[in-house]
């Protein structure tokens, strides 16, 4: 039973020493702190117990001890927090380059859906030593994606993207938890993170039977008709999306926002609320129209189109890897 | 409902002429300790309706042009009306404190009225308004329709219901539970004027009123908060 | 001991208890501490409840599958045990049972400012309490206490309203009550009894006030809202009609994590009238401790987004928060830093209160340090919503507020009751209490490092933690024992105890001047205040030395 029984999680991700040596560290700052504490109750509770004749010896309070053991701990703790906030920061910060995975949460399981196309339910197959991205939303309650090995967990809300990202360094099989309650089956919604060596990833990969998300993404913004108004040139009735993923958007009412995930998925389900100047109020909303999945194909499209010529380039590399199955890519809208 | 008992209760203490209660040392700290009382109930109130002040400024925020838009469908002229009716109220209740403290009964119990009636027809003016809402299929819920509705200052932009929706639930959860201060408000003055009939006040005795009053002002002064925030928000000259 | 040298009263005198006879004679009663003893059986209770609830989670946790109860019921048993200890256990226990008691008599006042408010209050909790059994008996709530939306509101169909309506109506009973001790605290001191001279349980009750005062009312108008949004299908938190959730959890933690320091606050206030008793000394750094509490409780306002660090908040909010976390980090560890120095040169007693206080003190201090790691960014992100969170809770809301309840009730047991409790037995409780607490919530530190997440009632995927749920369950089991006994002895002490003198600890404070138990209006005459808080130098001069020598 004993080598069932570890007392530490596993480390799995680069993350996963950051946070280990925080909490090392917090481990024996409190460790100390609390022994500090004990040993001074236990040793003044014997030393000073009750003694017939020996009367208590009143002390007022000092100013300066009070002082002290207020502003060592306050050192002690901005310390803490400073480490706290540095490795948040890393967390919270995906790589540029990283690998994106979609993930849709609902009552009660995690549908995974990679960029190259895969789908797998409760399952996440990646690569070690590759950054890789979630962007995750749910289709009903609140769920968080959490992956213990890795120190990793991040909400998945419904009507928004949420992101996490993490860089395995070790192949094997890890837990995957919903970590916020989320109904009766809560405890049902656990999955693996299966990470495996590249030779092997590259193998899982080439099995897969359908094309890459943003050729399923150009098939759905045809198909929806997006195309006929958001046209690669400067001629249609809707902005040009070539480049748009990540750059910074002039509004209607002369605010500015970045291009991220949120505002593409924001812009298909309510296009009114933050129009891009210069544009008609034309484009209708396509809540309910879509789904969670489709609005996922749709945004990784749209990401994969870069400026005009390296949206071209992504474009021939994502057909090219099509070139081996039938997958038709005749619908393309260029 | 609870906080009419509090109300009720504040003012039962001092229930029995003479009024001093056996806890309390003198009349002077009996008298400090209700108007106190009042006033960190009125704190807890503050708090109450804070709340979903602060779930308005945010969505106000979100949803700009929407909120311009649905509160410019709301009739600023009874909401006006209704605003100087309470002023009118407060002033009422200023005199109805200044006849007790000076002794005058029948002005005392004529301001009563004065006020009560004020609450009345504030009330009175709320239904309508809150009729014509439900005519227009305003009121959130399976029949709500917002469509079509232009947004103010944004020609050819139409106004999202499902944000003006929530305009709606927070203009009906907010000015709902102002109506029902009024209501328990009402409720106090009532038990009020029933105990200036019988002439329970004296210049040395008139606490109820004086917090009883307080109260009517704190319900007023919440409004004077709800009807810009509710009614003037997208109105231009 | 002085307990044993007590002489019993010949003639028993006319005192709170035997005034009046008769269930209206309880049931009308302004009496604040007649209303204290209604609230003690009601809580009791409550406690009870809730407590079974915790020990069939516990036995469900036993093996990794869910054998025991169904998903749906173990949902049901964390929710109703939540609901149940936090709004109908810890927010009262020590309030509305020792500060009802205590408040007026250590400050010399004859009652509450309000005595009918506080009546009504203990309806509103009794109002409250029955309408969460009925909610209970006809189906329960399966949100989790936290009722975060839009689960809460779209995606569940058990009785949210009703619980909601509970917690809302006991909501008001605890904001009448705050409202009571504020204006109490503030009017109704006895001549001479100063803002400096007040015994520092008054000082945190008055902390705890205004955090009820200014908190409850937002959580009140937040479950207004849930149940508007569930009854008329408005979208304030639904994110399908343009709501946001999150600000659910804004308003939600804006009460909740405030109301961590209404069950605390109390406690630390117990813990420093026992720690100054039995030390025999004056509390070291009274006002630092005394503006400590008010600190926390301002303080105590500003971090409650905190509980949302992995909700999807800016990473700049989170930073800010976290920050402000350590800040009310401070005006905890400078009390125990205090209470520890106020052991420095006493004469130290090892009576049942004095064990509890110690086991608070420990206990509490690891509360408080696992604290930090959850305030610390990058660490919270992986523990969050795992067993280290439920056991860091557990640490300051059992292992502190409980344990200070229960330090006090023995300490104030002889005034309340006028008898003694047994002494041995009393040692043995807290002994237990200790042991079983640290039994049950230690291992789940572990568990919450090792990636355990809460709220599962079938943990068959990861087996290996089940070394760790036996020893938990097995300390639970010790726990409800330890938990037991008290209740067993505090009873049989009404009728078999020995009869208490006025002042059997030889304690400080006002409330030991009048006679056990006191007369209606707590004291024969009007006290009037010469002396500063926590004298004991004066009550242990060798002129009164007669009193006590041997224990």
């Amino acid at each position: 039973m004993l080598n069932n029984f570890p007392l530490w999680p596993e480390q799995a991700s680069t993350l996963a020493h950051r946070v280990d040596a925080l909490y090392i560290f917090l481990l024996v700052i409190t460790g100390t702190m609390a022994l500090l504490v004990c040993t001074l109750v236990i040793f003044f509770a014997a030393r000073f117990r009750h003694r017939p004749g020996v009367r208590a010896e009143q002390i007022e309070g000092s100013d300066a001890l009070e002082i002290t053991w207020s502003v060592i701990p306050l050192f002690i703790f901005m310390a803490i927090f400073v480490w706290g906030a540095v490795v948040y920061f890393r967390e919270r910060t995906p790589p540029a380059d990283s690998t994106e995975v979609y993930v849709v949460a609902k009552q009660w399981m995690w549908k995974v859906e990679h960029a190259e196309g895969q789908r797998e339910i409760n399952e996440l197959h990646v690569p070690v030593g590759r950054d890789v991205k979630l962007i995750m939303t749910s289709q009903d309650v609140i769920h968080s994606f959490y992956i213990p090995a890795f120190r990793i967990k991040q909400d998945v809300l419904p009507g928004r993207y949420t992101v996490e990202w993490f860089h395995a360094t070790k192949p094997g099989v890890y837990h995957l938890f919903c970590a916020e309650y989320c109904g009766t089956q809560h405890s049902g919604m656990v999955g693996s993170i299966v990470v495996m060596e590249p030779a092997q990833y590259e193998a899982w990969v080439s099995g897969n039977p359908s094309g890459p998300l943003s050729v399923s993404g150009e098939k759905t913004f045809a198909e929806l008709g997006c195309s006929t108004c958001h046209r690669p040139d400067m001629q249609g009735r809707g902005p040009n999306l070539q480049g748009v993923y990540g750059k910074s958007v002039q509004l209607e009412d002369g605010r500015t926002v970045t291009a991220d995930e949120n505002y593409l998925r924001e812009c298909i389900l309510d296009p009114g609320s933050r129009r891009v100047k210069g544009y008609q109020p034309i484009m209708p909303t396509f809540q309910g129209l879509v789904t969670d999945e489709q609005i996922n194909e749709l945004v990784a499209y749209i990401k994969s189109l870069g400026d005009n010529q390296s949206g071209a380039k992504t474009t021939t590399r994502a057909a090219s890897q099509l070139s081996g199955n039938a997958q038709p890519s005749g619908n393309q809208v260029q | 409902m609870a906080d009419s008992s509090t109300i009720m209760g504040l003012h039962q203490e001092e229930e029995h002429h003479p009024e001093l209660l056996h806890h309390f040392a003198e009349a002077g700290q009996q008298r400090d300790a209700a108007s106190l009382g009042m006033w960190v109930f009125l704190a807890t109130e503050v708090m109450f309706f804070g709340g979903m002040f602060c779930a308005y400024l945010v969505y106000r925020h979100w949803y700009f042009g929407d909120f311009g838009a649905a509160s410019k469908s709301i009739d600023a002229t009874l909401g006006a009306t209704n605003t100087a009716v309470l002023i009118c109220s407060s002033l009422t209740v200023v005199l109805a404190v200044w006849a007790a403290q000076t002794a005058r009964r029948a002005l005392l119990i004529g301001m009563l009225v004065f006020t009560m009636l004020f609450g009345l027809a504030f009330l009175g003016i709320k239904s309508k308004e809150y009729y014509d809402k439900f005519e227009e299929h305003h009121v959130p819920g399976a029949s709500f329709n917002f469509d079509h509705v232009p947004v103010p200052g944004h020609p050819g932009e139409y106004a999202n219901p499902r944000h003006a929706e929530i305009f709606f639930s927070l203009y009906f959860v907010m000015t709902g539970l102002h109506a029902l201060h009024m209501i328990i408000g009402l409720g106090i003055f009532t038990g009020l004027l029933v105990m200036a009939w019988k002439g329970r006040f004296t210049p040395e005795y008139h606490t109820p009123v004086e917090i009883g009053g307080l109260y009517w002002h704190f319900v007023d002064i919440v409004w004077i908060y709800l009807f810009p925030l509710l009614y003037l928000i997208d109105r231009h000259p | 001991m002085s307990m044993e040298i007590a002489i019993p009263q010949p003639v028993e005198r006319e005192n709170y208890l035997n005034k009046e006879y008769g269930a209206l004679s309880w049931l009308l009663t302004t009496d604040h501490k007649r209303i204290a003893l209604l609230y003690l059986v009601s809580i009791t209770f409550f406690f009870f409840i809730g407590g079974f609830f915790a020990l069939l989670i516990r036995l469900e946790l036993l093996t990794p599958a869910g054998d025991l109860v169904q998903a749906d019921t173990y949902n049901k048993l964390f929710t109703m045990h939540g609901m149940v200890m936090v709004f109908f256990f810890l927010i009262p226990s020590i309030p509305a049972v020792l500060g009802n008691f205590l408040v007026p008599m250590m400050i010399g006042a004859k009652d509450l400012a309000f005595p009918r408010i506080n009546l009504l209050s203990w309806y509103l909790y009794i109002i409250g309490g029955a309408l969460m059994l009925h909610c209970m008996l006809t189906g329960g709530v399966d949100t989790g206490w936290t009722f975060y939306t839009p689960f809460s509101t779209n995606f569940t169909n058990t009785k949210i309203v009703e619980a909601g309506i509970a917690i809302f109506i006991a909501g008001f009973s605890s904001i009448l009550t705050g409202l009571n001790f504020v204006v109490t605290i503030h009017r109704m001191r006895a001549p001479g009894m100063t803002w400096s001279r007040l015994p520092l349980f008054i000082w945190a009750h008055y902390a705890t006030s205004i955090i009820q005062l200014l908190g409850t009312p937002v959580i009140a108008i937040t479950i207004v809202l849930v149940a508007a949004e569930r009854a008329l299908h408005l979208g304030i938190f639904d994110p399908k009609l343009g709501g946001d959730p999150l600000l659910f959890q804004h308003l939600f933690w804006f009460y909740s994590h405030p109301a961590v320091y209404i069950m605390i606050l109390p406690s630390m206030g117990v813990v420093t009238e026992i720690i100054a008793c039995f030390s025999r000394k004056r509390i070291f750094g009274y006002s630092f401790v005394a503006f400590s509490s008010i600190a926390i409780a301002v303080f105590g306002f500003l971090v409650w987004a905190h509980h949302m660090f992995v909700a999807g908040i800016s990473v700049y909010s989170a930073l800010v928060f976290s920050f402000l976390s350590y800040s009310v980090a401070l005006p905890s560890a400078i009390k125990v830093f205090n209470w520890t120095a106020t052991l420095y040169k006493g004469s130290i007693r090892y009576d049942a209160p004095m064990l509890y206080a110690f086991g608070f003190l420990g206990l509490f201090t690891i509360g408080g340090l696992t604290g930090l790691f959850l305030a610390a960014l990058g660490i919270d992100v992986h523990v969050t919503d795992t067993y280290f969170v439920v056991a860091h809770f557990h640490y300051i809301m059992v292992g502190g507020a409980v344990m200070g309840y229960l330090g006090g009730m023995h300490f104030w047991w002889p005034k309340i009751s006028g008898r003694l409790y047994p002494e041995g037995w009393a040692r043995l409780a807290a002994l237990i209490v200790f042991i079983g607490f640290n039994l049950t919530f230690f291992p789940q530190f572990i568990l919450g490092y090792m990636g355990m997440p809460r709220r599962y009632y079938d943990y068959s995927h990861m087996p290996e933690f089940q070394v760790l749920h036996v020893l938990s369950t097995a300390g639970s089991t010790v726990l409800g024992v330890g938990y037991l006994l008290p209740m067993v002895y505090f009873l049989w002490s009404m009728r078999y105890g020995k009869p208490a003198s006025d002042n059997p600890w030889n304690a400080a404070g006002l409330e030991w001047k009048t006679a056990s138990p006191p007369p209606t209006f707590n004291f024969d005459e009007e006290p009037v205040v010469t002396w500063e808080a926590y004298n004991y130098e004066e009550l242990d001069a060798p002129p009164h030395k007669q009193e006590v020598t041997v224990g």
